[in-house]
Parts: structure tokens; C-alpha cells; sequence
């Protein structure tokens, strides 16, 4: 967490600066076996996460993602206090408690719905709870609960690497095989059903995809920022577009350029990456939904003046 | 499909009843919808019209007698049948396209993604987008296909809907409650339009309905659901004074006003319901 000096300290004589010659700083920056990981995790985790958090979105299960993330706290800390890998700890708890919320019947009006915010809500509490106890029976700890609440980039192993795109590209596999009756039970599950698509079926895989994607955003962005990955590249583009396979690859599009500038930014500075990637992804957003309005607005302009044409002056 | 030999009924339920949380819905019901027909299914709320649908698409098992579909029993048929279910309307930040949600009525059941570029490769990918265009056009919902469906209005939704219960060419359409929360001149004009459909493209329509007026005029046959059993038959034989008096066990009159209305007075209606309802649609 400490940007580069800690990591760099190895390497180079100096700390890297930046020369405004992009070439020359991309040079420096992928000097670093390090960096080169970091990259190859964060475009792995942008996709899987970009994507899967496209059909979050579109479900409104920000809150079951949330405690996906949070879930993913103890696991983590539970693996480092039992010398486990990192990987291991998450993907073990999100999978079980993506189970867990999809065992809770799913209705979408009226009262059922409140019963299901009131458990997962429970098990999130329970969960960023046991978490705070395992970082506490692991003495000498507490640099890392940083790092696994707020992301970090640096030490990025190859296996990290392997595991990350093996999960990575499953979880899309499965997403390609599914995306259709997925996208129709999504906006029509009475229909859905009827047309005979597996509705409930359906539901349960794909919190166990958002598991897995909400298990590999958390080992870049950490618990709490995991939004970064899965929220902030969807819902800047369903502002800009209502065409599903357009916003789908304008979300992947987001959330990769956001995370390769997080990344080089945060090389070159002293602050966490995932300040940047959460504020660069933010900035996309409030971007978005300004252009929107702007676009609206010339419409409206458009219409009024057409019908002053039609009118003729009075 | 537009065959006019005698055919055997669209929908056949027999001495059928259906059973939900330990309470029976309704029991005993023999109906029959003839191949092309246009029917309603009319009755106060609660008293199990939607659920009629639910058993006819076999999305709710019978616990006993028999229910058949187009000659086999319910959920065999279901790629031949349309189905519109009762809603509210879409959530108004809902960002995808109206014509999206009637291709997903075409294709939505498929396994598979629809992954840019290399759809293009794909043969009848052609002929899907025109068959959604021409059914758009059809339910005359051309000009706003494109926007987001959340931004539109409930006709316009109703419309769209209708269109993607259409958009697969099915012989039977079940439509539950399609004239609910919209204003009156879109209740005329979408009733018009699934009676059309009805009679020049030969679809037999089984509707739920809350109030019989708008589709009066359209109907062929009428099926009236009360505590105390169904009634079926034309509408002029079943929606009078003595029929409905002896299937709610009360007094009942048919009053019919000058421009052709039907008014029913002392129907038991479950009133905190009724007040519920034109609440919600006063909010809207």
C-alpha cells in the first residue's frame, strides 16, 4: 500500500518518475515483473467483473454483490491467519454464501423482498465481524487488513495470475452459455418462466458467477471497493446506451481503461490503486451522466424549436 | 392455423380444480375455447382468474381432473402459446430497448449469447430482425421501439408486450388483465388490437379482464368465475340478472346503459382491493 518505494526498493536506484513521454514511461513501468502481473490480473478481473457486473445492474442485486464482497473479508483474512492461499480464502467464502443468498427465495414485490435484504444484511454484519477476528488472531497483521479492504496491486504472484484466468475465463464461459435466457429472465422473469426458460436455476448460477467475479475484483480493488469493477463500468454505460450488447462491451471497454490507468497512475504515485481506479471510474460515471442529460437537453431544444417552425410566429 | 375445419377446442378443462396453500382456488371447472375464439375470463378479484392462465400454461400443477392445451396437456405446448401476465409496468431506469424485450420473445429461451460481431455470421439473423420489426409494426409500436422501455408509457409498454407474445406467430394467446392501469383511449385502442388479432391472423385469445366493457363488443364467449363456481357461455346469456344472482348466491342486476355499457350492480366485490386498485392506478 505504500505505492511504489517498498516494491522498487529492490530494483531501481531512484523511484520512477514520470517523463510525459508515454513510451518511456510505459518502458519503466513494465520493467517490473511485478507490474507486468498486476496488469495481466487487473485486465482479467476488468472483464470478468466488467461483464458479470453489467447483468448485476441489470438485476438490481447490488446488495447481494456487496455481501459477496464483503463475505470475501474473512475468507481472506481466514486464509492468511491459516497460511492458505489468498485466492483460496475468497473464492471459498463468496462461492458458499453466493449458495447461501440463493437459497433465499427471490420475489421481486412486495414483502419477500424485504425478507431477503434482512438476510443478506445479516450474514454481511456476521461476516465483516468474524473477519475483523481473524485479522486479530494473526498478530503482526494489520498492514495487510489495508490491503484487503482497499486493494493493492503490488505482489501479484504468477500462480495469482494463473488462478485469476482460469476463474476468469470459466465464469465467462458459463455467462456466454447462459447470457440470453439470462438477459430474458432479467427484465421478464413472469414471461421467462412461462416460455419455460429455468428461472431459479438461472438466479442460482448466476450468483455463484457473481461470486466468482466479486472473488477475483476483490483480490485487486479489495472488499470494500470491488463497486469499482462491478457497478461504476455498467452503469456508466446503460447511461449511454439502452442496446444490451453494446452496453455490455462499452462496460468491458470501461472498466479496462480505467483499470490500466489506475494501475500506471498508482505506480507512479504514493496512493492506493484503488483511490484511482475508484475515482477514475467514478469520473466515467458522473461523465456519462452528464452527456446524457446534455443529449436529452439538445433533444428537447430540437423538438420545441421544430415546433415553432411548425407553429410559425405568432 | 387458420384452417377452417371443425377443429377440437384451443383449451379444455375438465371437472379441473386447483389447490394453492392448502386452499382451494377453484374446483370443478369445465370449460372449453374453441380453435380462433376470443374469450374472457371475467370475475371478482381473488377469485382465481389468474391462476386459470397459470394452470393452462402448466405453471400450476391441477390436483385433479384434466386440462389440455392445444390437444396435450399444459406446458407441452408452450412454444405455440403467447403469454402476457399480469404486471404493474417495467422499472422506469430500465435501460434496454423495447424492440429488445419483444426479440427476447422471440429467441429468449435459447442458450447462447448474442456476442457482437460474430452474430452477424449467423444465418436467419436477418429474418429474426424483420419478423421484430413487422410484429412492431403491427401492434403499430413502430415509433418508440427504440427507446428504453422503462421511459415509456403503460400503453406504449402494453403495446410492446403484446407484440412480444405475438412475435413467435402463436395459435393461442393468453392476455391476464393487458387493459389494467392503462387510461381509456388506450383501453379502446388495444382492445381493438388483440381483437384484430383475433380475426385476421386467426389466434385464439383467452383474456383476463377486471372490467368486461371495453372488450364487450369483440367477444365470443365469456367465462365468469365466482366463489360459487363458472359459468360459461355467450356473453349476453351469461352476464344477466339471474345467471350471476344464482352464481354469487345474491341479488344481482344487469343494467345496460344507452351507448351499449354493461353495469353490474350488487356484485360482491372484495372492497379494500377494489380501493386498492384505483389507488395504484391514481399514482400512476
Amino acid at each position: 500500500m505504500s505505492g511504489l518505494a517498498a516494491a522498487a526498493g529492490v530494483a531501481a536506484p531512484g523511484a520512477p518518475s514520470l517523463t510525459w513521454n508515454v513510451v518511456a514511461d510505459l518502458r519503466q513501468l513494465l520493467a517490473f515483473h511485478f507490474m507486468v502481473n498486476a496488469l495481466e490480473a487487473g485486465t482479467i478481473v476488468a472483464v470478468t467483473a466488467g461483464a458479470i457486473g453489467w447483468f448485476m445492474v441489470l438485476r438490481r442485486q447490488a446488495f447481494a454483490g456487496h455481501t459477496l464482497a464483503l463475505v470475501g473479508f474473512p475468507g481472506a483474512a481466514g486464509a492468511t491467519w491459516l497460511g492458505l492461499p489468498l485466492a483460496a480464502g475468497y473464492f471459498g467464502f463468496c462461492l458458499v454464501a453466493a449458495l447461501v443468498i440463493a437459497a433465499v427465495p427471490r420475489v421481486r414485490h412486495g414483502g419477500a423482498r424485504s425478507a431477503e435484504t434482512a438476510v443478506i444484511g445479516t450474514v454481511q454484519a456476521f461476516a465483516l465481524a468474524a473477519g475483523i477476528l481473524f485479522v486479530n488472531l494473526y498478530r503482526g497483521f494489520a498492514n495487510g487488513v489495508d490491503a484487503l479492504l482497499f486493494g493493492s496491486f503490488l505482489g501479484v504472484t504468477d500462480t495469482q495470475v494463473r488462478i485469476l484466468l482460469a476463474a476468469g475465463v470459466g465464469a465467462l464461459a458459463v455467462l456466454a452459455l447462459i447470457g440470453r435466457p439470462l438477459l430474458f429472465a432479467s427484465v421478464d422473469v413472469d414471461v421467462a418462466a412461462a416460455r419455460g426458460v429455468p428461472v431459479r436455476l438461472l438466479s442460482a448460477v448466476f450468483l455463484l458467477l457473481l461470486g466468482a467475479a466479486v472473488a477475483e475484483a476483490s483480490e485487486i480493488t479489495g472488499s470494500l471497493l470491488v463497486f469499482a469493477l462491478l457497478v461504476m463500468p455498467a452503469a456508466t454505460a446503460q447511461q449511454l446506451t439502452a442496446r444490451p450488447r453494446l452496453s455490455m462491451v462499452l462496460t468491458v471497454a470501461v472498466a479496462l481503461v480505467v483499470t490500466w490507468l489506475a494501475l500506471g497512475v498508482a505506480f507512479f504515485s504514493p496512493y492506493p490503486v484503488g483511490f484511482f481506479l475508484t475515482t477514475f471510474a467514478f469520473g466515467a460515471y458522473v461523465l456519462a451522466v452528464a452527456a446524457r442529460h446534455a443529449a436529452a437537453a439538445a433533444a428537447g431544444r430540437r423538438a420545441s424549436r421544430a415546433v415553432l417552425v411548425a407553429t410559425g410566429p405568432s | 392455423m387458420s384452417d377452417p375445419s371443425p377443429a377440437p377446442p384451443a383449451v379444455v378443462f375438465r371437472d379441473a380444480s386447483v389447490r394453492l396453500g392448502g386452499r382451494t382456488i377453484w374446483s370443478g371447472v369445465d370449460l372449453e375455447v374453441d380453435e380462433g375464439a376470443f374469450v374472457a375470463v371475467l370475475g371478482p378479484n381473488g377469485v382465481g382468474k389468474s391462476t386459470l392462465v397459470k394452470a393452462a400454461l402448466g405453471l400450476l400443477p391441477v390436483v385433479s381432473g384434466r386440462v389440455e392445451v392445444l390437444g396435450r396437456p399444459p406446458g407441452a405446448a408452450r412454444h405455440e402459446i403467447g403469454y402476457l401476465p399480469q404486471r404493474r409496468s417495467f422499472d422506469p431506469g430500465l435501460r434496454v430497448r423495447g424492440a429488445d424485450i419483444v426479440r427476447l420473445g422471440l429467441d429468449g429461451d435459447r442458450w447462447g449469447s448474442p456476442i457482437p460481431g460474430l452474430e452477424r455470421l449467423l444465418p436467419g439473423r436477418r429474418a429474426a430482425a424483420a419478423r421484430v420489426e413487422e410484429v412492431i409494426g403491427k401492434v403499430g409500436a413502430s415509433a418508440y421501439a427504440n427507446r428504453p422501455v422503462g421511459e415509456l408509457s403503460g400503453g406504449e409498454q402494453q403495446r410492446l408486450l403484446i407484440a412480444q407474445a405475438l412475435v413467435r406467430k402463436p395459435r393461442l394467446l393468453f392476455l391476464d388483465e393487458p387493459l389494467d392501469s392503462l387510461d381509456l383511449p388506450n383501453q379502446g385502442g388495444v382492445a381493438a388490437l388483440i381483437a384484430s388479432i383475433c380475426r385476421v391472423e386467426h389466434v385464439t385469445v383467452l383474456m383476463v379482464a377486471h372490467d368486461v366493457n371495453p372488450i364487450l363488443s369483440y367477444l365470443d364467449r365469456v367465462v365468469y368465475i365466482a366463489r360459487g363456481g363458472v359459468v360459461a357461455g355467450r356473453p349476453e346469456e351469461v352476464i344477466t340478472g339471474p345467471t350471476l344472482s344464482r352464481l354469487f348466491d345474491t341479488s344481482i342486476e344487469v343494467l345496460r346503459t344507452s351507448d351499449g355499457r354493461l353495469v353490474v350492480v350488487g356484485q360482491p366485490e372484495a372492497p379494500a382491493l377494489h380501493s386498492d386498485r384505483h389507488h395504484a392506478d391514481g399514482l400512476r
